[in-house]
């Protein structure tokens, strides 16, 4: 039973039309073909591109794919072909089960209408029975928190309310096969939790098609990945991680920004001496010694100042901050020049790509001198892959082993 | 237990007969869906609304007055009806409101639905029933007015009257058919549902609405032709009690829309997913 494969996607392909006009005319070419059967293959034809090509995967329940990829690389596409809205230009989709869908929280609600009324409304278009409704109203009022202001209508609702009210309706689905675009934005902290926890009960028994930005969610709840683009497979397989790497890569921010500059003191070179580079990236195994190679040309006099040196992950969070220089270190200005070397030893970041951001301030007067963001890239190695920023040694010893010896 | 498997492929299978069940099971599975849009869409109209059920007929009622008016005042002569005029005018545009609204419900309900069409896959039909479902409540509450119209002019029952909803029933048929078949391109291109409105304007003329069928000359052959024709008549003949002249042919269309009506509705299955992916994002 766990074993079957509930979605089977083989060499799905679908085009669009980049002008409206046109496209319209293909509408009704199109809709001509479809009552002859459309059995002649599909080329592209003038305007068109493929927005999904050659897109292959199997899931089995229990499993959860992960789509990721930049905006407009055709997830979302992907996500209606599987959801059957549209059909495949080529090759062919077998769902087995019943299909949840969440792409869009809310469906069918009339802003006039109140919000149990509403609940009636989308819970209809999810396929539910009056019946079924009935008896889940309790359920999808607790979840919603939404008690005092369901007999007011939806239009004075805010857009969080709306999700809440969305998803506790669709929450109630029992579906075999969960389609999750990003829906989940909206709505508060708790909301959001509140969302994933859900996902997480449905899990084991489901199998899940996840669309997320969000790639810490990715790596938690993913067993494979897609990584698209333009329509195409980047990276497939069970390697999130490889993927999510891939993904950011897209996006290395390679060009340092000067947020703050009083003009005295100007970074002239910043490196990690000694390290290997991988498709221009340093590499840092997990654990070694980080050491960060800084010269700053002084332009007028001043001491030595004190060096902020964070830690930022992909998506720009800090997650470290290196302890600054004491005020009377052997750090020294000679003929204008400051060079240092920022040591770390043991370095315990997980594995994962990083980046620099520098503030400079004098010492007593703790004035700002220099801020500068993303100065240095670098990529943390190991073998495994986890999602919280922090990988610590640790040891583990037995503690009856010492009754044992007595024995 | 078995789960139900579908497949998403380019080429649809032509078997109009599987189609058809298909569309047909939907129909019967999607019925509380239905039922729930019509609701909906109903009780938000009035709930906003302060005039509320009256604008169902105020568009008739004002139709048949500028008639009336025209015909008691001389400006237009109308020939002799066999019945009070008034009677004959608002029979008239009440069942030509009844019709049009039936030909312009399949693509107004679709169109109204289209960004959950765009995200969310539940039975198409639905939406096509919803619009009926909400003609049958607009359309119980003009008949009313109807036999209110018929007893204030002093035509009397007839044991017809009853055969009514039937005649009644005819014209919803027909304009769905029609409606169906032109729902997919009028989708696509605004320009269809324009022309309908304007084209179901002069075609009411060519019908027996608000004046009767002429003794000769080419007005007479358009009008006998004209599919309405038989339907608008026999629902008022049967209304006012008098024998339906156009019974026959009133028959060969209805027993004709409904074998259309199910290739419409396969035809509109079938291309609902192809105008999803034009329509909106």
């Amino acid at each position: 039973m766990s074993n079957e494969v509930l979605v089977k996607v083989e060499n799905v392909s679908k085009k669009f039309c980049k002008d409206l006009k046109t496209s319209l005319w293909y509408g009704v070419k199109d809709l001509v073909s479809g009552l002859k059967g459309n059995k002649q293959e599909r080329k592209l034809r003038p305007k068109e591109f493929w927005a999904v090509k050659d897109i292959s995967f199997e899931l089995r329940r229990g499993e959860c794919l992960g789509l990721i990829g930049h905006n407009g690389a055709g997830k979302s596409t992907l996500l209606k072909i599987l959801n059957g809205l549209i059909n495949p230009d080529a090759g062919k989709v077998t769902m087995k089960g019943r299909v949840g869908a969440l792409i869009e929280l809310g469906a069918g609600f009339n802003p006039i209408l109140t919000g149990r009324e509403n609940i009636y409304n989308n819970g209809a278009i999810l396929g539910f029975t009056r019946q079924e409704i009935d008896a889940k109203m309790k359920a999808i009022i607790e979840f919603s928190e939404l008690e005092e202001f369901l007999d007011m209508p939806v239009r004075n609702y805010s857009s969080g309310m709306k999700v809440r009210l969305g998803f506790a309706v669709a929450a109630q689905m029992e579906p075999d096969v969960l389609i999750i675009d990003e829906v989940l934005a909206v709505g508060d902290l708790g909301f959001i939790l509140k969302c994933f926890k859900q996902i997480d009960r449905i899990l084991p028994h489901t199998a899940i098609i996840f669309v997320s930005h969000n790639m810490p969610m990715v790596s938690r709840i993913c067993t494979q990945i897609i990584l698209m683009e333009k329509g195409q497979s980047k990276f497939q397989g069970e390697d999130v991680s490889k993927a999510i790497d891939l993904y950011y890569t897209r996006f290395a921010n390679n060009e340092s920004n000067v947020v703050f500059d009083d003009g005295s003191l100007k970074l002239e070179q910043v490196e990690i001496p000694d390290a290997s580079y991988l498709e221009g990236i340093p590499q840092v195994p997990w654990g070694e010694t980080l050491k960060l190679k800084f010269r700053f040309s002084i332009k007028r006099p001043m001491n030595v100042p004190f060096f902020g040196i964070n830690i930022l992950d992909k998506e720009q969070r800090p997650v470290a901050v290196l302890k600054r220089n004491p005020e009377n270190s052997d750090l020294e200005i000679k003929d204008g020049v400051l060079e240092f070397i920022a040591i770390h030893k043991h370095l315990q970041l997980s594995k994962g790509l990083y980046s620099i951001n520098i503030s400079v301030s004098e010492f007593v007067r703790n004035n700002p001198v220099l801020r500068i963001n993303s100065i240095l890239s670098f990529q943390v190695n190991y073998e495994e892959e986890i999602w919280p920023p922090f990988l610590l040694q640790s040891e583990f010893k037995a503690v009856n082993n010492s009754v044992k010896s007595i024995k | 237990m078995e789960l139900e498997t579908r497949v998403y492929q380019k080429e649809s299978n032509l078997r109009v007969g599987r189609l058809l069940r298909e569309s047909l099971i939907d129909i019967n599975k999607s019925r509380f869906l239905s039922f729930q849009l019509a609701k909906r869409d109903i009780s938000a109209m009035y709930r906003q609304s302060f005039l509320g059920i009256l604008w169902a007929f105020i568009m008739p009622l004002s139709t048949a007055f500028v008639w009336i008016f025209l015909n008691s005042s001389g400006t237009v002569r109308v020939t002799d009806t066999g019945i009070p005029y008034p009677v004959y005018a608002f029979t008239g545009t009440l069942l030509w409101s009844i019709i049009t609204e039936a030909i312009n419900s399949p693509i107004t309900s679709t169109n109204g639905s289209k960004s959950i069409l765009a995200k969310i896959n539940f039975p198409k039909e639905a939406l096509v029933m919803s619009g009926i479902l909400k003609l049958l409540f607009n359309s119980s509450i003009k008949v009313l007015i109807l036999i209110i119209f018929v007893f204030a002019f002093g035509v009397g029952f007839h044991w017809s009257l009853l055969l009514f909803p039937i005649a009644l029933f005819g014209g919803i048929l027909f304009g769905t058919t029609v409606g169906l078949f032109i729902t997919p391109l009028g989708l696509l291109y605004t320009d269809v549902g324009k022309m309908i409105t304007f084209g179901l304007q002069l075609l009411m003329y060519v019908t027996p609405v608000v004046y009767s069928i002429p003794e000769s000359g080419i007005m007479k052959t358009i009008m006998e032709w004209n599919p309405l024709t038989p339907i608008i008549l026999t629902a008022r003949d049967l209304a006012v009690g008098m024998p339906p002249t156009y019974l026959t042919y009133f028959l060969i269309v209805v027993l004709g829309c409904i074998p259309l009506l199910f290739v419409g509705l396969v035809f509109y299955r079938i291309s609902i997913p192809i105008l999803v992916e034009r329509m909106s994002s």
